[in-house]
């Protein structure tokens, strides 16, 4: 025997609808958890991608010990986070003597996870550390450039994925309309080494330069820190190939009340409804407009004005 | 810019990544490590000023908005591409005989009242559940009740569209695309083959069985901590009640006199009439029909004659309630 189950109230089937599979998806939400042990830096480090995150993201402040992304089995808890939460990045972070200040990136597609990458925290600086100008703090929300510097992001295997990880998380919301005004963070990420990038959140800072571009100036604004490399598991090929997929044609909004003709081009339709003269409003119901008043007012002015006290 | 060419830029993601630069070899000190990587990253970053600010923009009063090009660092989805809603069974039909769907007015006009009303909803038009008064035709039997079969009717569409809607949606889960808000749950496993589904224990069920599970002492959950919540049992008193032996007055007598009401009607002229004629005859029949099966389950003429579960049934029904009759 199947039952049907719906929604009760219709809050939650809105809310079913936001989640469920669409041609152009909302942008991808980020989970941010502890391990069972976490070292003061990288309760920093969470806080502040939360920071960095904020509105599109889920920080978790329990301790979780039964998610080890890597190891079999160790997944469930954060698939299922992953779903209850409808995030698919999330960022993991736990601390121990094989590897200090850990910090795990993924992805989930269809909530199992679809990639890793482990790194660790070195040579961090928080947000408060740095001194600037504060008009210059960044927006929540508003839409970062990235900029990717090194050859390393091009050669090594491991710096390739990660770029792309930090891509998905660092890029904010897909956005078809930018205001340029808007433009207020910068995240640039270099590779030293094979196996090491530092990361850093600036400001920008626009200068006049007498052409119609402004010249660039970034203002570090933190937090700032190496990533030094450790783990990583890539997407196997059939996952990749179905979570590559993209619709061949975008859904297009009818436009309501929009036509097009052949001759006349764009065509519009408005509707003014009919103009009901007797049921018009009077412009001004004050009272000293009525009509009472104003003549009542006008026999007074005959007389001369009486003041207010005297009556 | 000289080498802007060597860079990859892309803007839908306001992205830009230079592959070339090289650390030849690690800068002394922190800060100038620092300082090195934020010039690299404020060249790149000019260049994507510089792709930004070229593009037409439309003033606003915010400031001057542009047009992003879509990303073309390709990622992976969030979740899977949403599969074309699963055709109903009418759809599927309709597209065979090449059934169209066309527009039909909202507004109807109400015979009866002469005004336009909604073809369908409250207060709808031409409304069959309305009409008062139904005018008996030749044809109709009597005791036929043309309101009860209105009802009846209306039940049997509502029901048969009930499951219309169910297999169509059963249809659709086998795709794999039933709605997003809708969920399927099996109520009982399929092995059982229970056809209708297991009611659940509603709450008050629960203090019922409760009520008579406290009752399981000897001193019927009197004495019984209660829990916060709990309500007093079911069965508040002990079942049976002892009168006491100890002959006195007023209750002392009653039990003398139970047990004397009893003999009298046993040891009376008339007790005869006490016995139940119905229920012996049934009974003797039934134990004759054991005997006979027992003995040669070969001669199964007389159980097919006689359909075996209706005297017992009767019996059972007829027992209790003489029993009471006699008592």
């Amino acid at each position: 025997m199947l039952k049907v189950k719906t929604p009760r109230n219709h809050r939650v089937r809105r809310e079913l609808e936001k989640r469920a599979p669409k041609l152009v998806e909302n942008g991808k939400k980020t989970l941010i958890l502890h391990g069972t042990k976490t070292s003061g830096v990288l309760n920093e480090v969470l806080k502040e991608i939360y920071h960095l995150k904020k509105g599109k993201a889920v920080k978790f402040s329990r301790k979780n010990e039964n998610i080890k992304p890597f190891e079999n089995g160790g997944e469930t808890s954060l698939e299922f986070f992953s779903m209850k939460t409808d995030c698919s990045i999330f960022v993991y972070g736990s601390h121990s003597k094989k590897r200090p200040d850990n910090l795990v990136i993924g992805r989930t597609y269809d909530h199992h996870i679809y990639d890793l990458v482990e790194v660790g925290v070195e040579n961090f600086k928080p947000m408060e550390s740095f001194k600037y100008d504060k008009k210059l703090a960044p927006l929540i929300g508003s839409k970062p450039m990235i900029a990717f510097v090194g050859e390393g992001f091009e050669n090594v295997e491991e710096l390739k994925h990660f770029k792309e990880v930090l891509l998905d998380l660092l890029r904010g919301e897909v956005v078809e309309n930018l205001n340029l005004v808007g433009l207020d963070r910068v995240y640039v990420c270099t590779a030293i080494s094979s196996n090491r990038v530092f990361l850093s959140h600036c400001g920008l800072r626009l200068k006049k330069s007498g052409t119609k571009v402004p010249r660039m100036e970034l203002v570090e604004v933190g937090p700032s820190m190496d990533l030094v490399v450790r783990r990583h598991r890539l997407p196997n090929d059939s996952l990749k190939k179905a979570a590559m997929k993209t619709a061949r044609d975008q859904p297009k909004k009818k436009v309501k009340n929009v036509g097009d003709d052949a001759v006349e081009g764009k065509i519009g339709k408005i509707y003014i409804p009919d103009q009901k003269v007797g049921e018009m409003a009077v412009i001004d119901k004050s009272k000293g407009v009525k009509r009472e008043r104003r003549e009542a007012k006008l026999k007074k002015g005959d007389h001369g004005h009486v003041s207010k006290k005297q009556k | 810019m000289e080498n802007e060419a060597q860079f990859t830029v892309d803007l839908g993601n306001l992205m830009c990544f230079n592959p070339h630069h090289h650390f030849p070899s690690k800068p002394s000190s922190r800060e100038e490590l620092v300082k090195e990587c934020l010039e690299k990253g404020t060249e790149l970053v000019q260049i994507i000023a510089n792709n930004l600010f070229n593009l037409p923009s439309t003033e606003s009063v915010e400031g001057p908005l542009i047009k992003l090009p879509p990303p073309t660092t390709r990622l992976p989805r969030e979740k899977p591409l949403p599969k074309p809603k699963a055709p109903t069974k009418w759809e599927e039909f309709a597209k065979a005989r090449g059934i169209k769907n066309r527009k039909r007015d909202k507004l109807v006009l109400d015979e009866q009242s002469g005004t336009w009303k909604r073809r369908y909803g409250y207060d709808r038009a031409n409304d069959e559940e309305n009409i008062p008064i139904i005018e008996a035709k030749m044809t109709d039997e009597p005791g036929f009740d043309p309101f009860a079969k209105r009802l009846s009717d209306k039940k049997n569409r509502v029901e048969k569209q009930e499951k219309n809607r169910m297999q169509n949606l059963k249809q659709a889960a086998k795709v794999g695309n039933l709605p997003s808000h809708v969920q399927l749950a099996a109520t009982a496993l399929p092995i059982t083959g229970t056809q209708a589904a297991p009611k659940k224990a509603s709450k008050h069920d629960l203090g019922k069985v409760a009520g008579i599970a406290v009752t399981a002492t000897a001193s019927a959950g009197k004495f019984d901590k209660k829990l916060q919540g709990e309500k007093p049992a079911q069965q508040p008193k002990k079942f049976r009640k002892f009168l006491p032996v100890a002959e006195g007055t007023g209750i002392g007598s009653q039990e003398r006199s139970q047990t004397e009401k009893i003999l009298n009607s046993l040891i009376s002229k008339n007790s005869h009439e006490i016995l139940n004629v119905d229920k012996a005859i049934s009974m003797y029949n039934v134990k004759k029909e054991k005997r006979k099966n027992q003995k040669g389950k070969s001669s199964s003429t007389s159980s097919k004659l006689k359909p075996k579960s209706k005297p017992q049934k009767k019996f059972s029904k007829k027992g209790s309630s003489k029993k009471e009759k006699a008592k």
